[in-house]
Formats: C-alpha cells, sequence, structure tokens
C-alpha cells in the first residue's frame, strides 16, 4: 500500500482503539490519542526524509478508482509545498493533544468523542493537502467542517453553539460555490476528452476568460473564506475566542493553512489568465487584511480574539506572498504558512494556560505574571516574539521573503504591508507589557507556573522556532523547487532586483 | 366488430399483480381473521407482497418490453430501478407503519366519539392502513411504467386515493388528521381534473393517448401548437402537484404534519419516486422534442422551488413541517433533473430519488420515537439537548439531515453533484447556481436542529426518545447502512443505475 494512504489510515486505526476503549478510563483514552499521533508525527518525518527535493514532480503518487462513472479516483500524491503542510499538521497534532491534555473535559459529551474527532480531522488533514483528485479535496475540505464544528460547540466556551454555527456556515457557502465550478470544471473535461477530476488534466482544459474568471472566483471565495481574508473574515475570531485553545490552533494553524494551499495548488494552477487578472484587486485585499488585522487586534481586550486577528494580518502576507508571483513570494508564503502554524500554537497554547490559570480571558485582569510565573511568562514572550516576526524567529524569514518578493513587482504594497510590521509590535507589545509585566493585579498571586507536560509540549514549538529562525534551509530547499515550478507554470519570471546605485 | 382478447405478459406484470393480490388478501383478512392475530397476519400478508414483488422486479430486471399489456404500460430499464426503489422504500416504511400506536383503532368513527373510545378500550385496533399501503404501492409501481396518458391517470388516482385515507388514519390530534386528508383530497382531485383536462388538449393534439404517438406528433409538428402547450402545461400541473412544486405545494406541510408520522415516511418518499418516475418518462419520451416549449418555464419553477422551500423552512418551529418545506426544496434539485433532458440527468435523478427517499424514510422514524406522554412531539424547541438524552438517536436523525444538506460522504451528495453536474451539462447553468445557493440557505436550518439536538441543554417537559422497536431499529439501521455507504462508496449501483437506465420509446 502507499505510504501516503498507510498515513491516512493511521488516524483512524487510533479512532477505532480508542472507540473499544472502557469509557471510564479517560487517562487511557488520552495515551492512545497521544500516541497514535505521535505514530503519525514519526511517519511523516520517515516520509519527509524519503522525499527526493529537486524533483518538482509530484512524489508518492497513488490512484485508486473510486467512482468510475463520474471519473473520479481516490488520487494522492504531495510535492514540496504540501509535504511541508503534513509535516506541520502531523507535528502539531501531537502537541495540542499533549498541551490540550484537560481541554475535554468540560466538554458536553466524554473524553472519548473529542478524541475521536480530533484523530478522524488529522487524517482529513493529511488528506486534504495530498489530494490530487479535485472531487477528492472537495470531499475532504467540507468534509472536515463536521468534527471542527462539533469540536468548537461541543468542547468550547462561551457563545460556542452560535461560533460553530457562524464557522459552518460560512464555510458551507463558500464550499457551495467552489462546488458550482468543480460542476463546470468536470462538465467542460467531459466535452474536452473525458469526463476526470485529476488536477493535472484538468489544468490543461481550454475555456473562455469569461468561464475561466467566473470559475477562478468560485474557488477564490471558498479559499478566502477559510483563510480568511478581509472582508469575509468575520467568522474568524468568534471561533477562535470560542474554541478551546487546542482546537484554534488545528483551525488556525491547519485548517485555514488549507485555503491559503489552496490558492496555490488550486487557484493558481486551473486559472493561471484569471489569476491574473485578478492579481490587483487580491493585493489589494491582502493589504488591507494586514493593515486591517493589526488595527483590530491592537484593540483588542480579550486574548483570544487578540490572537484571532494577528492571524488576519499574517494570513494577509501569506496571501500577498502567493499573488505576487514571483518565486521569493511563493516560498516565502509557503514557509509563512508553516511558520504562523507553530507561531500561532506557541500563541494560543501558552494563552490558553494562561486563560485556564485566571479564569479569564480579558487581558486586563493579568498583570506581573513574569514575577508569578517566569516560566510560562517566557514562553509567551516568545511567542509573541515569533508574531511580530523578530529576527532570529522564523517567522522573519517567511516575512522577510514574502516582502522581497513582492517588493520587486508591487514595491507600494510591498511598503503598505510593512507597515504591518510595526502595527505588529504594537499589538504583541501592548499585552505583553499589560500581562506579563508591572506590579502583579490583584487575583493573580497564587497562578501556578507551568507543569512538566506543558513544558515538554511547548518546547519543541519553541525550538522549531528558533532552530528554523537561525537556519531555515532545510525546510527553504524543499519549498524552493516547488515555488519556482509553480511561477515557472504561470509563465512567470522573476523581475531582476532593483539596483541600489543606478 | 370483431372483439380482441387483451395479450398480457403476466411475468412482467407480476409485480403489480403480487401486491393487488397481497391487498385483497388483506381485505379479507381484516374481515375474517380474529384481532388477536389481525396485526401479525396483515404484517406478513404486506412485507410477503411487497419482498415477493421485489424479487420478480430483480427477475425481469434485463427484460425490456413496449407490449406488456397491449402497449399501456412499458417495461424498461427505469421502470425496473424506479419499481426497485418503490419497493425498497416501501419495506422500510412498512416496518414503521407495523407500529399500531400511531393510528386510530377505528377510522369510521367520530373523534372523541364514545365508539371511539370503546374500539380503543376493546383493543379492537382496525388494520386497514395495510391493504391500503399496498393498494398504494400498487399504483405508485403503475404509474412510471405507463405509456398512454389514460393509464398514467388510472396510475394516478390508484396511488393517491389510499394515500388521502391514509393520511386520516392518525391516533393522536384527530381533527388535524382528518382536516389534512380533506385537504389532501380536494386539492388532489383539484389537480387531478388538471391533468385529465391536460390529457384531452394532448389528444386534441395529437389525435393519440400514447407518448409514442404524442411524440410522434412533435416530431411531425402536426396540428396546432397551442393544444400542445396547453396539455402540457395542464399535465405538468397534475404531476408538479403530486411533486410538491411551487406553486403548487400548499398542500405538504399541512399533509405531512396532520397524517400519522409512518404514513408521511412512505408518502414522502414512496410517491416521490413515483410521480418523479412518471415525470421524467413523458417528459424524456413524449415531450423530449417540444424542449424549447417548457424548459424554460420547468426551470424557472425549478429555480422557485428550491429557493421556496428553503427559505421557507428556516422559519418552521414544527419538525415535520420543515421536513414538508424540506422536501420541497428537494423536489426543485430533482426537477433540474428532469430539466436536463440527457442521459446524466436520467441516472442522477434514479440514484438521487433512491438515496433520498431512503434517508427521509430514516429521518421521519426518528420523528415517530421522539414522544412524551401524549404522544409525538413534534415541536423544535422541546427537542432541545435530544443529543444528551439519547445519542444515537439524535446522532442518527444528525446524520440524515447532513444528508439532506448534501454534505460529502452522505449519500446527499453523490445525488446533489451527479444532478446538478448533469443540468450543467445540458446548459443549464442559472439552475444549477440557484441549486446550489438553496443548498447553501438549506444548509442553515438544518444545521439549526443539529444545534438544538446537541448543542442546547435538555429541558424537563416530559420529552423522551422511546426505545425503538425492533422494526424501527431494521429501518434506521438499513436507511443509515445506505445512507453512509452509497455516500462513501456510491460506484456499484450507480453503475448499475448507468448500465440499466435507457427509456425506450
Amino acid at each position: 500500500m502507499n505510504s501516503l494512504t498507510l498515513l491516512m489510515l493511521l488516524p483512524i486505526v487510533g479512532t477505532v482503539v480508542i472507540a473499544a476503549l472502557p469509557k471510564a478510563n479517560e487517562t487511557l483514552t488520552k495515551q492512545v490519542a497521544l500516541a497514535t499521533t505521535l505514530v503519525v508525527a514519526a511517519a511523516t518525518i520517515w516520509l519527509a526524509v524519503g522525499f527526493q527535493r529537486d524533483n518538482v514532480d509530484l512524489q508518492f503518487v497513488q490512484k485508486y478508482s473510486w467512482i468510475p462513472s463520474f471519473g473520479i479516483n481516490f488520487a494522492l500524491g504531495i510535492d514540496g509545498l504540501a509535504l511541508v503542510l503534513i509535516l506541520m499538521s502531523t507535528v502539531l497534532a501531537p502537541i495540542v493533544v499533549l498541551a490540550g491534555w484537560n481541554e475535554s473535559l468540560g466538554g458536553r459529551w466524554s473524553v472519548k468523542t473529542f478524541y475521536i474527532l480530533i484523530l478522524v480531522l488529522e487524517t482529513m488533514m493529511i488528506g486534504v493537502f495530498a489530494a490530487t483528485d479535485v472531487f477528492l479535496f472537495y470531499v475532504i475540505f467540507e468534509a472536515m467542517l463536521i468534527p471542527v464544528y462539533f469540536l468548537i460547540g461541543g468542547y468550547g466556551s462561551g457563545e460556542r453553539s452560535a461560533a460553530a454555527v457562524k464557522f459552518l456556515i460560512y464555510s458551507l457557502f463558500g464550499g457551495l460555490l467552489m462546488l458550482a465550478s468543480i460542476i463546470a470544471l468536470y462538465v467542460m473535461s467531459g466535452d474536452q476528452g473525458g469526463h476526470t477530476f485529476d488536477l493535472a488534466a484538468l489544468s490543461h482544459l481550454q475555456m473562455s476568460s469569461t468561464t475561466q474568471n467566473f470559475l477562478f472566483l468560485g474557488f477564490f471565495i471558498a479559499f478566502a473564506i477559510k483563510a480568511p481574508l478581509w472582508p469575509l473574515h468575520t467568522w474568524l475570531p468568534d471561533a477562535a475566542q470560542s474554541a478551546t485553545p487546542g482546537t484554534s490552533v488545528l483551525l488556525l494553524g491547519v485548517l485555514d493553512k488549507v485555503g491559503t494551499f489552496g490558492m496555490i495548488r488550486y487557484c493558481l494552477t486551473l486559472f493561471p489568465d484569471a489569476s491574473k487578472t485578478f492579481t490587483p484587486l487580491i493585493l489589494i485585499l491582502s493589504v488591507i487584511s494586514i493593515v486591517y488585522g493589526a488595527f483590530l487586534a491592537i484593540g483588542q481586550r480579550d486574548l483570544k480574539r487578540l490572537i484571532a486577528f494577528t492571524s488576519i494580518s499574517h494570513f494577509g502576507f501569506i496571501t500577498m506572498g502567493i499573488f505576487a508571483m514571483t518565486s521569493q513570494g511563493q516560498s516565502g508564503a509557503t514557509l509563512y504558512m508553516f511558520n504562523h502554524g507553530f507561531s500561532t500554537a506557541a500563541l494560543f497554547l501558552v494563552g490558553g494556560w494562561m486563560i485556564s490559570r485566571r479564569g479569564s480571558s480579558t487581558i486586563a485582569d493579568f498583570g506581573g505574571l513574569q514575577r508569578v510565573t517566569p516560566v510560562m511568562a517566557w514562553t509567551f514572550f516568545l511567542a509573541g516574539m515569533s508574531s511580530l516576526a523578530l529576527p532570529g524567529m522564523s517567522s522573519f524569514v517567511s516575512e522577510f521573503l514574502v516582502l522581497v518578493g513582492t517588493f520587486t513587482r508591487y514595491p507600494v504594497h510591498a511598503v503598505i504591508a510593512t507597515f504591518g510590521i510595526v502595527l505588529a509590535a504594537l499589538y504583541i507589545l501592548i499585552p505583553v507589557q499589560k500581562a506579563l509585566h508591572g506590579p502583579t493585579t490583584l487575583g493573580n498571586e497564587n497562578l501556578s507556573d507551568l507543569n512538566l507536560r506543558e513544558k515538554i509540549a511547548i518546547a519543541p514549538v519553541i525550538a522549531i522556532i528558533i532552530a528554523l529562525g537561525f537556519y531555515p534551509s532545510p525546510l527553504l530547499k524543499v519549498i524552493n523547487p516547488a515555488s519556482a515550478h509553480v511561477i515557472a507554470q504561470m509563465g512567470f519570471t522573476d523581475p531582476a532586483p532593483t539596483n541600489g546605485d543606478k | 366488430m370483431e372483439f380482441v382478447a387483451p395479450v398480457l405478459n403476466y411475468s412482467l406484470l407480476s409485480p403489480i399483480l403480487i401486491l393487488l393480490g397481497g391487498a385483497l388478501i388483506g381485505v379479507l383478512v381484516e374481515a375474517f381473521v380474529s384481532k388477536a392475530l389481525r396485526p401479525i397476519t396483515q404484517l406478513s400478508v404486506t412485507l410477503g407482497s411487497l419482498v415477493l414483488s421485489l424479487v420478480q422486479v430483480w427477475r425481469i430486471r434485463h427484460e425490456s418490453s413496449m407490449s406488456a399489456a397491449m402497449g399501456s404500460v412499458v417495461i424498461d430499464g427505469p421502470a425496473v430501478l424506479l419499481q426497485a426503489s418503490i419497493l425498497i422504500i416501501s419495506i422500510i416504511s412498512v416496518f414503521l407503519i407495523a407500529d399500531t400506536e400511531h393510528f386510530t383503532a377505528l377510522a369510521a368513527s367520530l373523534p372523541g366519539s364514545d365508539e371511539e373510545r370503546h374500539a380503543l378500550q376493546t383493543g379492537n385496533q382496525v388494520t386497514e392502513v395495510y391493504p391500503l399501503t399496498l393498494f398504494a404501492v400498487a399504483g405508485m409501481l403503475l404509474f412510471p411504467i405507463s405509456s398512454d396518458l389514460i393509464t398514467l391517470f388510472v396510475a394516478l388516482e390508484m396511488l393517491s386515493l389510499p394515500l388521502y385515507l391514509m393520511a386520516g388514519l392518525s391516533r393522536r390530534r384527530r381533527l388535524a388528521s382528518q382536516e389534512s386528508a380533506l385537504k389532501y383530497f380536494l386539492l388532489g382531485a383539484f389537480s387531478s381534473a388538471f391533468f385529465l383536462f391536460g390529457a384531452a388538449f394532448l389528444y386534441g393534439y395529437s389525435s393519440s393517448v400514447t407518448f409514442a404517438g404524442i411524440h410522434n406528433a412533435i416530431i411531425g409538428a402536426a396540428g396546432n401548437d397551442v393544444f400542445l402547450l396547453i396539455g402540457i402545461a395542464f399535465l405538468s400541473v397534475g404531476l408538479l402537484f403530486k411533486v410538491g412544486a411551487v406553486p403548487f405545494h400548499a398542500w405538504s406541510p399541512d399533509v405531512y404534519q396532520g397524517a400519522p408520522t409512518p404514513v408521511t415516511a412512505f408518502m414522502a418518499a414512496a410517491t416521490k419516486v413515483a410521480a418523479f418516475g412518471a415525470m421524467l418518462r413523458i417528459f424524456y419520451t413524449a415531450f423530449a422534442n417540444a424542449q424549447w416549449s417548457w424548459s424554460p418555464v420547468l426551470s424557472l419553477i425549478a429555480i422557485i422551488t428550491m429557493l421556496l422551500g428553503s427559505l421557507v423552512a428556516i422559519t418552521q418551529r414544527d419538525v415535520k413541517r420543515m421536513l414538508a418545506y424540506s422536501s420541497i426544496a428537494h423536489a426543485g434539485f430533482l426537477l433540474t433533473g428532469v430539466i436536463a433532458l440527457n442521459k446524466a440527468g436520467l441516472d442522477a435523478s434514479i440514484f438521487y430519488l433512491f438515496a433520498y427517499g431512503v434517508a427521509t424514510v430514516g429521518g421521519f422514524a426518528v420523528v415517530t420515537l421522539v414522544r412524551d406522554s401524549a404522544g409525538e412531539v413534534t415541536d423544535l424547541n422541546r427537542w432541545k439537548g435530544l443529543g444528551k438524552r439519547s445519542p444515537w438517536v439524535a446522532s442518527s436523525f444528525a446524520f440524515f439531515l447532513l444528508a439532506f444538506a448534501g454534505i460529502p460522504l452522505t449519500s446527499g451528495f453523490i445525488g446533489k453533484f451527479s444532478i446538478f453536474s448533469a443540468a450543467y451539462e445540458s446548459g443549464a447553468k442559472a439552475v444549477v447556481i440557484a441549486g446550489v445557493l438553496s443548498s447553501a440557505i438549506a444548509a442553515f436550518f438544518y444545521i439549526r436542529v443539529i444545534v438544538m439536538m446537541f448543542f442546547t441543554d435538555p429541558v424537563e417537559d416530559g420529552t423522551g426518545v422511546e426505545i425503538p422497536s425492533a422494526l424501527t431499529q431494521l429501518t434506521l439501521i438499513i436507511s443509515l447502512a445506505v445512507t453512509v455507504g452509497l455516500g462513501v462508496y456510491p460506484a456499484p449501483l450507480l453503475n448499475f443505475i448507468t448500465n440499466l437506465a435507457t427509456f425506450i420509446r
């Protein structure tokens, strides 16, 4: 059996084991979940080792016929882009399980259900990045909403059911627009030599520019809701505020990446001309997202909402990098997706620990944590520095690449986006100052510092952030060929860098 | 004039004949079997006839004949597939009907009368619902295989009249049930009149009542076009009434709500298959060449039906009414298959009808289980927290709702995808876009019910979930298995349909 299918099956095996466990033994359930995610992570790393970095073709390719009457295949395959994202997802999963050891307690349903949902979601996360059949991609894209919906609505806090519904309705709406485009592609493929959903075959379809524009929009709106891009972002802060920190990590760190991943894999590949047509508009939306997200983040009083808005700003950078149509921009965007996953994870997890200890998510309720809980305060500080892309942190490399890649072609956008970095310093330093420094706020004196489990969970995240900040080339070596390939397929060459002394 | 003895091919007609025979036996059972043995005898006779009929359908699956009954019926691939769908749906509905709790003991007694009380107290339960079901199913089997307008009309009445009666059989809230039956009957009679009127015009246009004759007349472009248009229009009114398309849908929420829930399940699922089966046949074979006359109007009706059904469903507070409006929206989706007018559209419609029918019976099966001391609870507000009380029942209902909403990995998604792609292929892009949009609207109210069941805390008001009887469990398990199975691996059924489904003229 192919290694990707095997990878997708591993979490399913975990769910079956968990389903068979006795309900009373919650610790065992958690241990099995953790073991499963660790095995999946190890298997992915093993897969990554066997990945040929310079080969731009899809690797680990496999194809099983699924619904032959519609030409649908269960087809998987990964390139550098997909590999990096799968790697990120599967490495984050055990961290989320370990960090949120007690997250499932406040839920409506049992601990078992929580971990079954998480593991089913992990299978789908692998599948959505590995699918090379558009129909299969769509099926997973939509189906993965359901576990997240129940994770938010069942285990979250506050207005959890309203947030879950908002999330689901937004995503379904986008998904259905994409379905209309997919149907159109399917019908056109039938007219041009046989019904198929194969991504490579579909990218050679002939279509008029009007059709291409409409179909592009169907895909792009779905991805822009997912990503989320201004003005389609309004579901995200609510969802992130209500979800448990672990769910938020998976939601913002992995699921939202499906949006930006889809822009590269589907929008650019299937509709190169329409992508060029819409580039100016999308770049403007990205710049607005960057600045708008940053401004709203500054104004937030709630820690989780603040992190959500910083992500909107970051997704603006990613989208800008993608549509700058330069190889640096592409590479930067992909690397950004990876790094954003880890820096958001760090923020949400540490933030979650702070919130659960204090019993409040209002930033003003914290204060002086540096003195009471030094380890927690320092990890939050590091996570914040990663989010504002301090040099030496992994996000700096990617943000820099995106800006460089954009500047060579769209200097004005890049310059405005650079203000986003300044604002980032504000939206991170203000909560850092309020929560960590100053006099200890009343009621915070007895907060406990991170325990061993939490330290073990957060250590790899911080390690990855710092290691990739100093030495990003292992990842870039995987990403660069894939990015260059996408740009070359689009018919672009990188503009020569502006010479300083002309 | 010489009398020609009719030649009937009994083996091809046997599915219908078996059911009619079973129904007649049922009438005799009603008269002669003691009241203790009556329910079980009736159930065995009914299920036996349905299963036997299904076996017969399976045996004739590769036959095709225009002359099974002197040219009045046609047996071909779609006929077999539709008949099999109707029979399977009927079998799982009969499992629900077997729960006599839902039916009045003596339908002939006045609501609230001493006679009624007496019948209830002595346990003198009348079981006329079984033969009525068999008569209705026989009519449904005939409906999609009719190949002339007279037979079509006879079949229409044959399936409708028992249904009118069955709608009035509810034990609880009998007045509402009888009102719904009367409403159904009056409007149904009205639409039958339209149907006959249309048939008369079509005869005037083509001087033939057979589909082949009408088809030939249209190809020859003979006669008065106005007659053809009026004929198609009025005939369509009759058919659209049966499928519950806007603006002929007004009966369905009331009847769905008033009828006993097992009957609603049967009616919602099986009637839809039969009516759409007939509609597909008549539009694909008789009216195909007049496509440009009816396609625009039908597209408009489809769009309005989808949007109105989905929008109005949002405001419903009663689960049966909500499912009624959802079925109106689904009628709109199914109309896109008629509009498609291609092989893919036919395949997709048959698949959709089967998948939707089975899920519908499953959904109503859950509705029969949620009760308090006064019978079924259909007020959605009282469904709050159902997921906490009985997670399995609530989960299966949620799953059926997701199938109605067309979420991937359920049969509903494959159905929706195939029917929309067929319509798109035929160029009906506006219909597809309206369909996609109304799917998004529809998703909203399906999800709202899921929120009620799972994300709201239960209110202690006596609402509880009945432990399903063995037969109801069977219905639930079969519907769930079909809905999951067709969602995950629909290839075998799709292939089967694709190979068989070709109309013969």
